[in-house]
């Protein structure tokens, strides 16, 4: 589906560009995006090596395991393939805690170490298991406490309105991600190859 | 009472990543006699493999992105959609956020700005703007990085997924901010 999407995304813009003359905006994203990428990524080292030297700490001292024990009911139901007191357990049940708490900073090294930690499960290592789609549409769905603070400097006194939205909101959107998830990973276009 | 809670939450979370910071050290260090700085410096050397490693993947994506932002085939498709949209009730003005949510998190901002700009903060507009702004994410963004850290590259049914439930949370957003706030 992403090569689609992916090919589709560029094809179409190449197409607008010479119809609309917009080719050269084209041309332009193009470079820069390519340059923003990896300043994006290069700006990651810094805070993931400090969250990641710090999980290590929390490893060591058997604090991921004892986090996986204590959410063990939620977690087995979202992640039945994977050992209810694996690492990989408290990796996630962070993750998700740093997500609601809208410390989106955290959020992304704790999450890299949990796919880290799901890869050392999974079998074929250039396809996603299902742990991991189950857990990356969770994150995408974002299930969120705090607002942005992007968006509470935007919103000033509204802000406070649109908490109860923003909660409603994400709750339904997360919902639909584990209902979709589940449904779509045993359809034969999305099965892995050992189940079909 | 809603916004004392709000105001509760934002203010504890300002303590959060320092208490952990020194919290988890602490625990390793006199609970269970980890050797915090060297475990500390073992682990954080995967920082840097980790991040270098997203690198073909954030740049498949986000020049895809890019471009199909720069084209302005977004205002084409926009302009095919708007009727059939306002038939089922979805506001005009909302709908070039919640499509451009899931590709780009700094073009939703601005969107988001501009709703605010044009509209104020007050109105319906900017609220289910930023209910929209604040109850998704950039999926794309989100899956380059995850997978990309790990080597995935057939992502199955993640995007899928994904995209159903921005939509749908796209659609509470709407829904919920007419019901609650309009």
């Amino acid at each position: 589906m992403l090569n689609y999407i992916w090919f589709g995304m560029m094809f179409i813009a190449v197409i607008t560009g010479i119809v609309n003359g917009t080719i050269e905006a084209v041309t332009q994203a193009a470079i820069d995006m390519a340059k923003v990428a990896v300043e994006l990524a290069i700006g990651l080292i810094g805070i993931m090596a400090l969250w990641l030297g710090v999980m290590k700490i929390a490893e060591k001292a058997g604090l991921m395991s004892l986090i996986a024990k204590v959410v063990k009911p939620i977690t087995v139901r979202l992640f039945p393939d994977v050992p209810p007191d694996h690492p990989a357990m408290g990796s996630i049940v962070m993750n998700m805690s740093a997500n609601m708490l809208g410390l989106g900073n955290a959020a992304t090294p704790l999450g890299l170490k949990a796919m880290e930690e799901l890869q050392q499960l999974n079998p074929n290592k250039d396809t996603a298991s299902n742990a991991m789609v189950m857990f990356l549409a969770i994150n995408t769905s974002s299930v969120q406490l705090i607002l942005p603070a992007t968006v509470v400097a935007l919103m000033g006194m509204a802000a406070s309105e649109i908490f109860l939205t923003t909660i409603l909101a994400t709750t339904c959107s997360t919902i639909t991600a584990v209902i979709m998830v589940r449904w779509l990973e045993k359809r034969k276009r999305f099965a892995l190859e050992s189940d079909s | 009472m809603i916004e004392s809670i709000i105001g509760s939450l934002n203010a504890g979370s300002k303590y959060i990543i320092p208490l952990l910071l020194v919290g988890i050290p602490f625990y390793g260090l006199a609970v269970k006699k980890v050797k915090v700085y060297e475990v500390f410096v073992e682990g954080a050397k995967d920082g840097f493999t980790i991040a270098v490693r997203i690198i073909p993947y954030l740049v498949a994506i986000l020049v895809a992105i890019g471009m199909f932002r720069a084209s302005g085939a977004l205002d084409v498709l926009l302009g095919w959609l708007a009727p059939v949209l306002s038939f089922f009730g979805f506001p005009a003005e909302n709908f070039p956020l919640a499509v451009m949510r899931p590709l780009s998190g700094s073009g939703s901002l601005g969107l988001l700005t501009d709703l605010v700009n044009e509209y104020g903060a007050d109105s319906i507009q900017a609220k289910i703007g930023a209910t929209m702004y604040g109850s998704s994410e950039t999926t794309f963004y989100v899956l380059a990085v995850y997978f990309g850290s790990v080597g995935i590259v057939k992502s199955r049914h993640a995007l899928a997924a994904g995209l159903t439930a921005d939509a749908v949370g796209a659609m509470s957003a709407v829904f919920f901010c007419l019901l609650l706030l309009a």
